[in-house]
């Protein structure tokens, strides 16, 4: 037995695999730092801590005390997103259905996937960690119409290449954002051809939780590392007569490397 | 050559697929050079020759690792595998049914994990 529980579920093997493969595809889909930042594990369960190599309350000593520093270490956050099933769908499977209403699973996945995204980009305090948007110290660039986006980014590049940080570069672009890059045209040439200027050809991500706007960001390796514990997984939590109540879960921490990494492109109303 | 012993016309073949190619030739060469030391380090009479065979076969072991990790990195599959085996512990064919949620999953730290892991480079 692990923490997972799944050997608990009254769910067949049918239904396992249709329900891990909509989760993972929901993920993989929705998730965007981990398209372009550094990952580490997984370690698993027992990793609780990422070790910084740093001290933090260093106590001075006087002759008569001994003086303490305490290691300074980040925690991993644990994440859990609960969904509940129908049981009489679940073994529809097993009778050969490939179509399951999995909607449950799609919401719980993509609930989950926004907050690791909402903790790489925003931060997420209460677990220590430091998001690459509050990192930076490059003022945000303002973004206040559609056509904007070519000259901000090419601005947001220059800003990176003037600190010293080389590429190659990517747009992690908002749902506002990556519509309008993909959407909108001037002149009859589309936006993201524009692009092609400042960053390579596919590297603009869609990052459904960044509703900011856009951070272009160097994807050069070294700037930021998404430690993983637990990688997303689902488990069991218990069952009633009708439903089966599941959560996808994994436990990471995020740290910043290099804060001059990034650049915020915010999108305003003109 | 890796491009002599493609199977497929190499104008039908994308990029991906053309570095997938030289990472799987190059992942069998290192097995085989690791495979090869490990013979002639064994029937090996000479101590210091052994020695430097032993640590011939231990460098191509570091090679095929290296590429492992590339072929984990940009072939999801090769990740969710990975990421299923790799590290776990018990029977490994019982790992194949932990996986899936029927039968024993693996004991100690190994939760069956959706083997997402790295993303990096896919849009």
């Amino acid at each position: 037995m692990d923490l997972l529980k799944r050997q608990l579920a009254p769910i067949t093997t049918e239904a396992w695999k249709q329900i891990d493969d909509e989760a993972r595809r929901v993920l993989t889909l929705h998730l965007a730092g981990r398209k372009l930042i550094d990952f580490s594990g997984p370690h698993g369960w027992q990793l609780g801590a990422v070790n910084t190599g740093r001290l933090k309350q260093i106590e001075p000593t006087t002759p008569d005390t001994v003086a303490h520093a305490i290691r300074d270490v980040r925690p991993l956050v644990e994440l859990r997103s609960t969904l509940r099933l129908k049981t009489l769908e679940l073994d529809y499977a097993a009778r050969g259905a490939d179509d399951l209403d999995l909607d449950p699973v799609i919401a719980a996945a993509e609930r989950i996937g926004r907050a690791e995204d909402a903790a790489i980009f925003r931060g997420f305090s209460e677990g220590g960690i430091q998001g690459i948007i509050e990192a930076s110290p490059h003022p945000p660039i303002e973004v206040k119409a559609w056509r904007d986006w070519p000259r901000a980014v090419s601005r947001a590049k220059e800003a990176l290449r003037l600190s010293g940080v080389n590429g190659p570069y990517a747009l992690a672009a908002g749902p506002t954002a990556y519509a309008e890059l993909t959407s909108e045209s001037e002149d009859g040439y589309p936006l993201r051809k524009r692009l092609q200027e400042s960053i390579d050809e596919g590297s603009l991500v869609w990052a459904p939780a960044l509703e900011e706007g856009a951070v272009l960001l160097s994807t050069r390796g070294g700037d930021y590392e998404l430690t993983v514990g637990q990688d997303l997984s689902v488990g069991y939590h218990s069952h009633g007569k009708d439903d089966v109540e599941l959560f996808i879960t994994e436990s990471f921490t995020f740290r910043v490397l290099e804060n001059k990494a990034a650049v915020l492109l915010r999108r305003v109303s003109s | 050559m890796s491009s002599e012993s493609y199977h497929e016309p190499i104008e039908l073949l994308s990029e991906q697929t053309k570095n997938q190619h030289r990472a799987n030739v190059s992942l069998r060469e290192e097995l085989e050079a690791v495979d090869w030391y490990q013979q002639r380090a064994e029937a090996c009479t000479d101590p210091e020759l052994k020695a430097v065979l032993i640590h011939n076969k231990n460098e191509e072991i570091e090679h095929a690792m290296m590429t492992l990790e590339w072929l984990r990195r940009n072939d999801p599959k090769f990740g969710e595998n990975i990421a299923t085996y790799i590290g776990s512990s018990g029977p490994i064919v019982g790992v194949e049914q932990g996986a899936t949620g029927g039968g024993e999953a693996p004991s100690g730290g190994g939760s069956v994990s959706l083997g997402i892991g790295s993303l990096k480079g896919m849009k």
